[in-house]
């Protein structure tokens, strides 16, 4: 007994009451955005805000539960918890009904459970334990091909189940490999990639590969004006050849070919002497950035061949729209012009609880899940919303610094799964409601409308609340 | 490697998405106002509620515009289900293509209702209503048109269409969709006739339905109906002129001098004021537009012509006026009038002869000299001092200015000026000689025929006019004073009655006169002949008049576009009108047969 009164004096209280806060400050907002004056109770459970009530007090079970429960239990079940995640997956896709375009749910009587919501936990446990053992070692190539296949596995399911947003999730994991020793260059990287992947869209794969190889060969140029390298102005002028010479040819011939090949024969061209003075020389500056050239090509190519013979046209259209390319205002730019409306009405103080014209009216699809923050936009305005979004970033901060005073990896690895995944659904989801984000589908956490989504965050931060209040206990 | 401070770098990225985040809704939410507006926009619709347009009568009480119910079949795209246009299209009977670019059109916002066919008829919406529940999204909207019974009087009643961008950006009160008067007294007196349209506010959802009133109604607005309007016109005498003037080019103004009102205006070719109404406005629009007779151009106020020999009385008014003639001075008339190298002629007749016998004889000389006499008067000093003196009488006619009837878009008509032959001839270079031709109204001056029927009411009148007006009565309303002041001639009503004479010697002076042939029994009427000089064909031909020589009733100008000489069309024309009105019966019926069947070819 003592020890579990030292276990409610550890739990860390505060990430407690915010929870509570927003869970509940969330169901007065379902309850505003979908009022209908016929069923005006807030306890009608035949209505979602109803229903959330019910799924509010399950979660609480659900937390409650999972404070009582030993603290190693995560650890110990953590892969058979993935498992049992990706074999749910697996049947979801197999044998659920599709809703909405996607087999997505599993429907149990009166419930609907969506594995994907439990995936995000699963994969953080099993990357914690994965990553808090001893011997892992993040530089390591065979290690980290083994976590991003912990990634991959859950991430390639819920694609197949049609819920790419869901997907997208998983990228968060990278900032909490960032946090345990992965290279910062690799995050930028990232970024360059998603960077060569905008452009593309914007620009056209052919523009941007060709910008990318004059970049990288005012870089080369750069490079081999120091003093140490002096490359003679021959070599210099030689290099564009590689290129040029090809694209001569095929215009003066006429060639029927691939505008591609021109790119493919300019590098395999210019790779030898890249490799000999690489050899020679033992500086991998050359190569590095003949690798970026060959990479943003390589990008920029395949990004048009995804984007015009992989995605669907209103994957497409929602691109284009995000990007400015193109004006859709009935249809996919719809649900964005109405939420910056309903929002940007809001003012200073926003218009009151129940009198959102534009969210009680149905202006906004998806009010209640994905799109509830435009509920708090409108009627608790400007000072309503920095206060939701003040109390994610408390919340987020604290776990992470809770994060770094644990004892375990495990415990702390865990934690920074828990920030950075609340961190990404927030990110995308108010951002897409105020126009800063693609509309990518994925709820804001105990705030929009759902079980599935509550209890998975539920059991996500109360497993770090556990841990964390055990943090004394647990030495490896 | 302490990889604990790599939670400095997360720790900015989360703080610094946030801060952007917080920007961003500030902007979008306290500074940028444009979301507001859309919100309302958005949320509430205003279901207006037009009024009834104001009727129209005629001075006697007759209804002569008045309102009928039209059915516009509108659309709600955003609420059309499985639509069978083959079925639709059959029940209203509309081409296929022209439904397809309307629809287009209307789902460009796809929760607004949309007028996608407007005016269907009564039949069509009675075999539509059976079956419109079989097209959700579909339904009608019943508003009133206008209706001319009398099937006469389009340009002086004008008519009614959907108001254009221009007329939106000048008013604010209209908005698309609605209609306002575009000519005539619909457009003079739009204010008063359209009333003030109101409405109630709504809450509404995305898809465009109601979802209660707003506020329970504290914005709605009440309706205020259009104001009737009893006009000065007679319209039977309107519809008798327009049928007088079938087949002609022209104008007919009728006043009654003693008020300054309106009882006939007649302008030719005419159209039935009805084809501005209905599905087929634009079309039939667009043939008036494209008619090379010009329908659509409002003569009696727009026209402008030379006066001819009906401005002898003018001069002869001046003359005797400025003391430079009187109703004995003798010229005598050699078939013309000789001058210099000049030469106007003039008809046969004996010689000489005084001033009343000059204008029942329409004498060209008789006026040349008299002009002159007035112009070169030695009391003035100079030619352009005498011109200057006669300028201002004329202008105290109404002439050279609209006389500020209330129809829009009223023509001044020309009044010469001194400057102008300063400029032409050189200053000092012009005088009596140069410009003799205004002594029988030809050369700079022109007038509008109601300008004509102006000063056959002044004459009427022996020395003063109201301005001429359509409007007798606006229900509930004091209207503008200016219709019932007098404007002062500067001239003796003594000499009034000289040249009043003459003009009863016009029809009632016997063979010489110019249209002895033309009084009528028992209506006293005095009249002046005119016939215009026309450099492009045929002579116009002029007549004004007035009847009763004593207390007035009617005063009328009439001229028809090459009509020949004043007495060949216009004068019996106009007898034929003044009988009309004054009697309600024509004597002669040999005479309306004459000017009836009598038809005017213009080539173009």
């Amino acid at each position: 007994m003592a020890r579990q009164g030292e276990v409610i004096r550890n739990i860390d209280w505060q990430i407690v009451i915010i929870y509570v806060f927003l869970v509940f400050a969330g169901w007065l907002n379902i309850y505003s955005a979908v009022f209908d004056e016929n069923a005006a109770s807030i306890f009608d459970v035949g209505q979602k805000y109803g229903k959330q009530l019910i799924w509010i007090g399950a979660a609480f079970l659900l937390a409650i539960g999972i404070l009582i429960l030993d603290s190693r239990f995560y650890f110990t079940f953590a892969y058979g918890f993935y498992f049992f995640v990706i074999v749910s997956l697996v049947g979801v896709y197999l044998f659920a009904p599709e809703i909405k375009g996607a087999r997505s749910w599993f429907e149990v009587g009166p419930l609907r459970v969506q594995p994907s919501e439990f995936a995000k936990l699963a994969t953080s446990v099993v990357v914690a334990r994965f990553m808090g053992r001893y011997d892992f070692k993040i530089q390591r190539l065979s290690d980290m091909v083994k976590l991003l296949g912990l990634l991959a596995i859950p991430g390639i399911l819920i694609v197949l189940q049609g819920d790419a947003g869901s997907a997208l999730v998983f990228s968060s994991f990278f900032l909490v490999f960032y946090r345990e020793g992965m290279p910062f260059s690799i995050i930028l990287l990232g970024v360059y990639a998603i960077l060569i992947f905008a452009l593309s869209i914007i620009w056209g794969g052919l523009t941007l590969s060709i910008v990318a190889i004059v970049l990288s060969y005012i870089a080369f140029v750069v490079y081999g004006l120091q003093k140490s390298h002096r490359f003679s102005v021959v070599k210099m002028l030689l290099v564009p050849l590689a290129f040029i010479v090809p694209t001569a040819a095929y215009m003066f011939f006429k060639l029927n070919i691939n505008v591609l090949l021109v790119f493919v024969i300019g590098f395999s061209i210019l790779l030898v002497p890249v490799a000999v003075y690489t050899y020679k020389k033992r500086v991998p500056a050359l190569l590095i950035i003949f690798g970026i050239a060959v990479g943003s090509v390589f990008i920029s190519q395949s990004v048009e061949y995804v984007f015009n013979n992989i995605l669907e046209a209103h994957q497409r259209t929602r691109i284009n729209v995000f990007f400015g390319l193109e004006s859709d205002p009935q249809g996919s730019e719809f649900n964005v012009i109405q939420s910056k409306i309903a929002i940007g009405s809001g003012d200073l103080t926003g218009k009151g609880f129940l009198n959102g014209t534009q969210t009680k009216n149905d202006f906004v699809p998806e009010q209640s899940t994905d799109f509830i923050f435009c509920t708090i936009g409108e009627e608790w305005g400007f000072l309503g919303s920095i206060i939701i979004i003040g109390l994610f970033v408390y919340l987020i901060l604290r776990i992470m610094s809770s994060a770094e005073q644990q004892r375990t990896a495990f415990s702390r690895i865990y934690g920074y799964c828990v920030a950075s995944i609340l961190f990404f659904h927030v990110l995308i989801n108010i951002g897409m409601t105020i126009g800063l984000m693609p509309v990518i589908g994925i709820p804001l956490p105990f705030f929009s409308y759902g079980g599935s989504s509550l209890w998975g965050f539920t059991l996500l931060l109360f497993i770090f609340v556990k841990l964390d209040a055990n943090r004394t206990e647990l030495i490896q | 490697m302490d990889l604990g401070n790599r939670r400095i770098l997360l720790s900015a990225i989360v703080i610094g998405v946030a801060v952007l985040y917080i920007s961003r809704l500030f902007y979008i939410q306290v500074i940028d106002d444009s979301y507001k507006l859309n919100a309302l926009n958005n949320s509430r619709r205003f279901e207006v509620h037009h009024p009834a347009r104001g009727l129209i009568y005629d001075r006697n009480g007759k209804l002569i515009v008045a309102n009928e119910a039209a059915y516009d079949l509108m659309v709600v795209t955003g609420q059309i289900k499985d639509l069978d246009t083959a079925e639709l299209l059959s029940i209203i009977n509309v081409s296929k293509e022209s439904f397809i670019t309307e629809l287009k059109k209307a789902q460009k916002n796809r929760y607004r209702p949309y007028p996608i066919i407007k005016q269907i008829s009564a039949e069509t919406y009675a075999r539509l209503q059976e079956k419109l529940f079989d097209f959700p999204g579909f339904y009608v909207q019943t508003r009133t048109v206008r209706n001319y019974p009398y099937r006469c009087g389009a340009l002086v009643l004008g008519y009614i269409s959907e108001v254009n961008n221009s007329d939106i950006k000048e008013n604010s009160y209209y908005e698309q969709g609605d209609y306002i008067g575009k000519i005539g007294i619909e457009k003079s007196y739009e204010s008063y006739l359209r009333g003030v349209k109101g409405g109630n506010y709504y809450q509404v959802d995305v898809k465009g339905r109601v979802k209660g009133s707003l506020e329970d109604g504290k914005y709605d607005k009440p309706v205020v109906l259009g104001k009737n309007i009893t006009t000065t016109l007679d319209i039977d005498l309107q519809l008798y002129g327009e049928k007088l003037m079938q087949n002609k080019k022209g104008s007919i103004v009728a006043i009654d001098p003693q008020s300054g009102e309106i009882l006939a205006i007649v302008s030719s070719p005419t159209f039935d004021p009805n084809s501005m109404v209905g599905r087929l406005v634009s079309e039939n629009y667009n043939r008036l537009v494209r008619d090379p007779l010009k329908p659509l151009y409002n003569r009696p106020i727009q026209g402008v012509y030379p006066p001819g020999s009906t401005f002898k009385t003018v001069n002869a008014l001046i003359g005797l006026q400025e003391g430079v003639v009187t109703q004995n001075t003798m010229y005598g008339c050699q078939a013309g009038y000789y001058s210099g190298g000049l030469h106007v002629g003039c008809h046969n007749h004996y010689s000489p002869i005084n001033l009343i016998e000059s204008i029942k004889m329409s004498c060209n000389a008789y006026y040349c000299n008299e002009f002159r006499a007035i112009i070169d008067a030695p009391k003035y000093g100079s030619a352009r001092e005498g011109f200057l003196t006669w300028q201002s009488y004329i202008k105290s006619f109404g002439l050279g200015k609209p006389l500020g009837i209330d129809l829009p878009s009223e023509k001044s008509g020309n009044i010469p000026r001194a400057e102008s032959y300063d400029k032409t001839y050189g200053k000092n270079r012009w005088n009596s000689l140069t410009i003799v031709s205004l002594a029988i109204g030809q050369g700079e001056i022109t007038e509008t025929p109601l300008q004509m029927a102006n000063i056959a009411a002044t004459i009427a009148n022996k020395g003063y006019y109201y301005t001429p007006h359509l409007v007798k009565e606006i229900d509930d309303t004091v209207f503008d004073k200016s219709f019932i002041q007098r404007h002062e001639v500067p001239i003796a009503k003594k000499n009034f009655e000289i040249v009043t004479e003459g003009m009863y010697q016009v029809l009632h002076g016997g063979p010489g006169a110019t249209a002895w042939w033309l009084a009528v029994k028992g209506l006293d009427i005095c009249g002046k002949t005119g016939t215009a000089q026309n450099p492009h064909g045929e002579d116009h031909s002029i007549f004004m008049a007035f009847a009763p020589r004593e207390n007035p009733k009617i005063a009328i100008a009439i001229c028809v576009e090459n009509g020949g000489y004043g007495a060949t069309l216009a004068a019996p024309m106009a007898t034929l009108m003044i009988e009309k009105y004054l009697t309600d019966t024509i004597t002669n019926a040999w005479r309306e047969q004459q000017v009836l069947e009598k038809a005017i070819t213009y080539k173009n």
